[in-house]
């Protein structure tokens, strides 16, 4: 079959023809795949709420959003308890002070506030420096760990400015950020628990 | 022509990356690991293959004045299909390319094979250049994430073997990506200019 002309007619069917195809066959695949985003976006949530709390086996419940002052978005607390008794709550928090921009965490406190763990959700930090986020503060070496501190005694800020924490080498913005993103979640966590009472 | 020779004519002669130096902005951009190369690699070439078989089948149904655009509309539609796949059933990949993997869309490498080699060449033709290409260009992306990874992290593969603060930091950053790749290239050439004498 020779080449179609390119006249008028030609070119608008045939670009028209092939953006239709095109189209129908992406509405179909984001049908097939959107079930399966969704779960693999709500199975990830919910390991890293599970991953940062106190107790594995506690029973997560319906997350309530706290909004502090000055803050632009809400922080979502999800509030875990067993045999009934409140035990603390993963907290999703953010900062907009890093390296790369915005950085997101999920970060678990127990009743008290003494923060239990944490886990990176999203960040776009520099690849080899700012990326170490992910382990640092729980990783047992100098004054990195985090885990067992609380925000009401300990300083949350890097050694450089007085704080108590050693940040990461070459990458003071992002431990800045980090640190500012846990201090925040421990405020929302002091609100939360006023609406506790 | 032969199909042994058009497969392996993009994985050594006319390597995408070493020789023809194409679609170098995925290639700098994903390389800071082995495992990012490979997957970057693979998606594209994915990518590649499909869009080679398809238009050129649809080659003599396209006319000449509309061709970039409907090459445009055909390499889009498979990325977004990859991109829905990846993210429900591989979200980890998904998460450490995701930037990367909608600008496949504007990989020179993918429309320039489109236009000098599907374009002119049966569709079984199209898709060996298509794997030859994929192959080569998955190749090059993976020696230069595993030269940057080992350099600048110490691991390979994801795997360490030296300590946490040891690496050569700048192949993690973006001028590391420069270097490593020139050097490379120069390594490449000269292997080249050895086989042909």
């Amino acid at each position: 079959m020779a080449k179609l002309e390119s006249t008028l007619k030609n070119m608008i069917l045939s670009l028209g023809i092939i953006s239709l195809v095109a189209s129908t066959l992406l509405a179909g695949v984001y049908i097939l795949t959107k079930k399966p985003i969704e779960d693999s976006d709500k199975a990830k949530q919910l390991s890293a709420i599970q991953e940062v709390l106190p107790d594995k086996t506690a029973v997560v419940g319906e997350k309530v959003e706290i909004k502090l002052k000055d803050k632009e978005e809400a922080f979502v607390i999800y509030p875990a308890t067993k045999n009934n008794q409140f035990i603390g709550c993963a907290i999703q928090t953010y900062s907009n002070e890093g390296y790369g921009g915005k950085i997101s965490l999920m970060v678990g406190l127990d009743k008290e506030g003494n923060i239990c763990n944490y886990m990176m959700l999203s960040s776009n930090e520099t690849p080899g420096l700012g990326s170490k986020l992910t382990d640092w503060f729980k990783t047992k070496k100098g004054k990195q760990d985090i885990r067992g501190k609380n925000p009401e005694k300990d300083n949350f800020s890097v050694t450089k400015d007085g704080g108590d924490f050693d940040a990461i080498t070459a990458s003071t913005i992002s431990s800045r950020a980090f640190l500012l993103s846990i201090k925040d979640a421990f405020e929302a966590f002091t609100q939360y628990k006023k609406t506790l009472k | 022509m032969n199909k042994l020779k058009i497969l392996f004519n993009g994985i050594l002669k006319e390597n995408p990356i070493f020789v023809l130096l194409i679609g170098m902005c995925p290639t700098l951009g994903t390389t800071t690991s082995a495992i990012n190369g490979l997957g970057m690699g693979l998606s594209t070439m994915f990518v590649l293959i499909c869009s080679n078989i398809v238009i050129a089948l649809l080659k003599n149904l396209i006319p000449n004045k509309v061709r970039i655009p409907a090459f445009i509309v055909i390499i889009a539609s498979f990325v977004t299909i990859l991109q829905l796949f990846m993210q429900a059933f591989i979200p980890s990949l998904y998460s450490s390319l995701g930037l990367f993997i909608p600008l496949i869309v504007v990989n020179c490498l993918i429309l320039a094979r489109a236009e000098s080699f599907a374009n002119k060449n049966t569709a079984i033709n199209a898709m060996f250049d298509g794997i030859g290409m994929g192959l080569g260009f998955t190749f090059a992306l993976t020696l230069l994430g595993a030269t940057r990874e080992i350099l600048g992290s110490g691991s390979i593969f994801d795997i360490k073997f030296i300590g946490d603060n040891d690496g050569i930091l700048i192949f993690v950053l973006a001028p590391g990506a420069f270097i490593a790749l020139g050097y490379l290239i120069a390594i490449i050439n000269k292997l080249n200019k050895k086989t042909k004498q």
